[in-house]
């Protein structure tokens, strides 16, 4: 089924708005405008576009520690994304978070986790809510290849499966654990392939391809609603840059060759969903630059709202410690 | 007033919840036929949609109900203290952090009940008193109900307040009889138990009832001691217990946890930082010994605060 002609837009849309925005963080965190570490989606976007453009603004999403395109992708402010990695009061967190906590939960986000597979059993309970109070919401959780062999994982998917609970996994390999090969980690030959022991289906899915990773969701969207259970998704994709910026002085070239990223860098997810659109008229090849110009616009105009955000003050220390604060010890 | 059984205590409040707000539900192992005594019937009033079996999985129910009280839900999990290490990390990276990292953007009214069994012969796997490494962590607030009437009425007040809560409940009360009234127990009020005048005891759980024991027999020998239960340890009611050492001048702190960095540690630290003027001896700590619990009964009952160190710590602050 041919998806419409809004939706193939609106993927191209995000999926630049992505790439943009991980630019524009690489070069400022270059420039030292922020502190601490930040993980690049770049070369993964289809992944998390393909996903969300399958969900309804109701559905929920849990993120990890490479997550800048998560928000993005389901529709959080491209502004208070930026403002929080820049440590500002306007940020999504206020500030608190950062780049690895880049959730907004205005637009259905369960939290971004920093410890690697720790967000999805906290994804695993948005479905079970959904079960128990009879409502028709899926809840989504976004991983790598490295946190399928957490404990967490495995056991969110027999309690997804056992309760017949409307989550979907969607592992986003991206085939290194920051140095360690998937292959060399995982005991069978895909992630997807785990899926049978927890009596769900495992699909594996061309990461690079949006479509495809719209389409394996929107089924696995159905199944969930249907009351049907879980799904494991395994989107094979390719991380283009190093672990963390600033990581790549240390490791670069010797976990796996320039050949190899050159090869992947041919498959730019970007790249593959612009030329179908203009091979089947959706867009120009001049409507299609005209999306990405915007996009480097709007971020242009996110770095700016966040540089001239505030930093918290030292009254704000202890603001959001509690929902009803207690006194100090 | 009606007199209750700690653990039906703890019953009467889980149903109560559960009848007022449907949002309650509860899940853990082995629940729906009340192994540890204190979910019966649940199972059969609310059904399988709201009192949930769970597999030994708790790294990930622990999570699931964080999930679930981020979209609106109020759970209730039961478990075991010496199980809760297992999900450590949905405690503290979750439960714990979730609500500060994301900006308050995060409610997260989910209660852990730890059934904290010690004494009884389960050695060093089953026996953790551990609520002194959750106090270090910022983000949970931690009770410690003594009584039946804590028991029940700390519990209401947990399940109704919108942050991660966890309470300790000391099997060696499990049997134990008092009065429960229908009103909830606010956190940060401590109780005292018995007026004194020559010592304060600060007991933890179940050294509660151990204090008064040895402060009712200590009252035979004419020392008149303060007995206070703090009921919540985060937040910690300091005032009563500093007002009370203004008052004795004196402090002993039972408390079963190990004595490094304990519950003791913490209070004697406080009175030491804010109460030194009021002091006339130095503070003890009666807790236990810095050794794991071994499964011989002649080498268990060593590990713990007993009423003879409790009688020798209050003795040796008159001296």
């Amino acid at each position: 089924m041919e998806l419409t002609k809004e939706t193939q837009i609106h993927m191209l849309k995000r999926m630049w708005t992505i790439r943009n925005f991980e630019i524009k963080v690489m070069e400022v965190h270059k420039a030292g405008e922020f502190v601490g570490p930040a993980h690049p989606y770049i070369g993964e976007e289809a992944v998390a576009v393909g996903v969300c453009s399958a969900l309804k603004d109701t559905d929920y999403i849990a993120g990890n520690h490479r997550s800048h395109g998560h928000p993005l992708a389901k529709g959080g402010s491209i502004k208070k994304a930026m403002a929080e990695i820049y440590g500002k009061v306007d940020g999504y967190c206020n500030g608190n978070g950062g780049s690895m906590h880049l959730a907004d939960f205005s637009v259905g986000i369960l939290g971004e986790s920093g410890i690697v597979a720790s967000s999805v059993p906290v994804a695993t309970g948005a479905g079970l809510a959904s079960k128990l109070r009879k409502k028709d919401f899926v809840s989504v959780v976004f991983f790598g290849d490295g946190a399928s062999n957490q404990g967490a994982c495995h056991e969110s998917m027999n309690l997804a499966s056992i309760w017949k609970l409307p989550v979907i996994f969607v592992c986003e390999n991206n085939q290194f654990a920051i140095t360690t090969s998937y292959q060399d980690s995982v005991a069978v030959d895909n992630v997807s392939d785990r899926a049978p022991a927890y009596n769900m289906p495992g699909v594996l899915v061309d990461g690079q391809n949006v479509e495809a990773m719209h389409e394996a969701t929107a089924e696995a969207v159905k199944r969930a609603r249907n009351g049907d259970g879980p799904t494991l998704i395994e989107g094979l994709t390719y991380r283009f840059e190093d672990h963390s910026l600033g990581l790549g002085r240390v490791t670069k070239g010797e976990y796996r060759s320039q050949e190899e990223i050159d090869k992947w860098k041919e498959r730019d997810p970007i790249d593959i969903h612009t030329k179908k659109l203009i091979e089947r008229g959706t867009l120009s090849e001049s409507e299609c630059k005209e999306i990405e110009n915007n996009s480097i616009e709007e971020i242009e105009e996110a770095v700016n709202f966040a540089r001239n955000s505030e930093f918290p003050k030292p009254e704000n220390l202890f603001d959001s410690m509690w929902a009803n604060p207690i006194p100090k010890p | 007033m009606t007199e209750k059984i700690f653990a039906e205590a703890i019953n009467e409040a889980i149903a109560e919840e559960m009848r007022r707000d449907p949002n309650v539900f509860i899940m853990g192992e082995d629940i729906r036929l009340s192994v540890y005594g204190t979910t019966a019937n649940l199972f059969k009033e609310f059904g399988e949609d709201r009192v949930l079996d769970t597999p030994l999985s708790e790294n990930g129910f622990f999570g699931a109900a964080i999930g679930a009280s981020l979209v609106g839900m109020r759970p209730i999990v039961e478990t075991v203290t010496s199980f809760m290490w297992v999900a450590m990390d949905q405690l503290i990276s979750q439960a714990a952090k979730m609500r500060y990292m994301f900006g308050g953007q995060a409610n997260l009214p989910v209660v852990y009940r730890a059934s904290m069994a010690y004494g009884g012969g389960s050695a060093a796997h089953h026996s953790d008193r551990s609520y002194p490494m959750f106090m270090n962590m910022p983000g949970i607030k931690i009770a410690v109900p003594a009584n039946s009437s804590d028991a029940k009425g700390l519990l209401k007040t947990a399940i109704r307040d919108d942050d991660p809560v966890i309470i300790f409940e000391d099997v060696n009360l499990s049997g134990t009889r008092g009065e429960v009234s229908d009103v909830d127990i606010p956190f940060g009020k401590a109780e005292i138990v018995k007026e004194g005048n020559d010592c304060t005891i600060v007991g933890i759980a179940g050294s509660v009832k151990l204090s008064l024991e040895a402060a009712n027999n200590l009252e035979k020998e004419g020392i008149s001691c303060e007995v206070i239960n703090p009921r919540t340890l985060v937040p910690l009611d300091k005032e009563t217990i500093l007002n009370s050492v203004e008052k004795t001048g004196r402090l002993v702190v039972v408390d079963p946890a190990h004595k490094v960095c304990s519950a003791a540690s913490e209070i004697s630290s406080i009175v030491a930082e804010e109460g030194f003027w009021f002091l006339q001896s130095p503070i003890i700590k009666v807790a236990s010994e810095q050794v794991h619990i071994p499964y011989s009964p002649s080498l268990e009952k060593l590990v713990y605060p007993n009423l003879d160190k409790i009688y020798s710590a209050v003795k040796s602050t008159l001296e």
